[in-house]
């Protein structure tokens, strides 16, 4: 598949359950139990996607290295409210400090 | 179709609708460099922007995909999946927009957790769907626009290991999963979704773990145990 590819039929995917939402009638996907999985999807998605990419090497090893140490960083803006912009650019910053000082 | 709605609760709404925007943009140059950084180039960056347009997803994909074409059916999967909440808010927002045709169109391509959470803010349905509109544009105005700013930053920059960019990414979705995390459920979630990722990661191809770990934790949380409150 062609980078191309994946991404009109991803993004194709991505307006379809966007349309999709506008047509259904409500009640039909309405009810706690659709909101309660719906509501842990992206919790599920985003934090496999925060350990995998912080937190395994080539061949999906597992590996720590100056990307867990800006994790760690983040997490410490993010307890401090810092915005979205400034979280991202201290994980870079810190990785790359790191990186400039020879430690993976 | 707003115009008698009361001129403070308009400004308020006007207010906040530029504000979200604006964040929002600044938020658009990290995807940017981190799309290019992954190996897209510049105008597949702007596709992505101009088409997917939902921040969450992009970020997924581009994220699996770095890992080589290979991983694309993965990629495709993870946008998606993160995709379904925007579905949901439509379910919401189609009642209070009460559009049609092309314009239901056009509603649908907007809908994205920003100009959602603007527009059921509002007490009054007519600032409520200023709100929606307003957010909705100026967020898909100054996303694209930053979006470009960030490819064109990412592709100065050479290696994005040596500027951390990596690692930006992985700040950026411990970014997006904070707000998530603030029930002992909702970490619960993180965790297992986590540890099933970081498990399965040597045995299966990029991106797999991760849509593997999705599907896990969510069995795991459709189990009913206990009464509901």
């Amino acid at each position: 598949m062609s980078m191309w590819t994946a991404l009109i039929v991803a993004a194709a995917i991505a307006f379809a359950l966007k349309l999709a939402g506008h047509l259904i009638p409500a009640h039909l996907l309405d009810g706690p139990r659709v909101r309660r999985l719906t509501g842990a999807l992206p919790i599920a998605l985003l934090a496999a996607l925060v350990a995998t990419q912080a937190l395994t090497g080539p061949g999906g090893t597992f590996v720590l290295d100056a990307r867990a140490a800006a994790v760690g960083v983040a997490v410490v803006a993010l307890v401090l409210r810092a915005p979205f912009i400034v979280v991202v650019v201290l994980g870079a910053a810190t990785a790359a400090v790191l990186r400039a000082m020879g430690w993976s | 179709m707003t115009a008698a709605a009361d001129p403070g609760a308009r400004r308020a709404v006007v207010r906040q609708s530029l504000s979200v925007g604006v964040a929002t943009g600044a938020y658009g140059i990290s995807f940017g460099a981190l799309a290019v950084a992954a190996g897209l180039d510049t105008w597949q960056a702007m596709a992505l922007s101009l088409l997917m347009f939902t921040g969450g997803s992009q970020f997924a994909f581009v994220g699996i995909i770095g890992g080589g074409l290979h991983a694309a059916p993965a990629a495709i999967a993870a946008s998606s999946m993160l995709g379904i909440r925007n579905g949901l808010y439509a379910l919401e927002l189609a009642h209070l927009l009460n559009v049609r045709g092309g314009r239901r169109v056009a509603a649908a391509h907007l809908t994205i957790d920003e100009s959602t959470a603007v527009a059921v803010a509002q007490d009054d349905p007519r600032t409520a769907r200023l709100g929606f509109w307003l957010t909705g544009l100026t967020v898909f105005a100054l996303w694209n626009l930053t979006t470009l700013a960030g490819a064109l930053i990412g592709n100065l920059i050479g290696d994005p290991r040596t500027y951390g960019l990596d690692a930006a990414a992985c700040a950026a979705f411990t970014a997006l999963l904070w707000p998530r995390l603030r029930s002992r459920d909702g970490v619960a979630i993180a965790v297992l979704g986590a540890v099933v990722a970081v498990v399965l990661a040597p045995t299966m191809p990029p991106g797999i773990p991760v849509v593997a770990a999705a599907a896990a934790a969510l069995l795991a949380w459709r189990t009913p145990r206990r009464e509901r409150p």
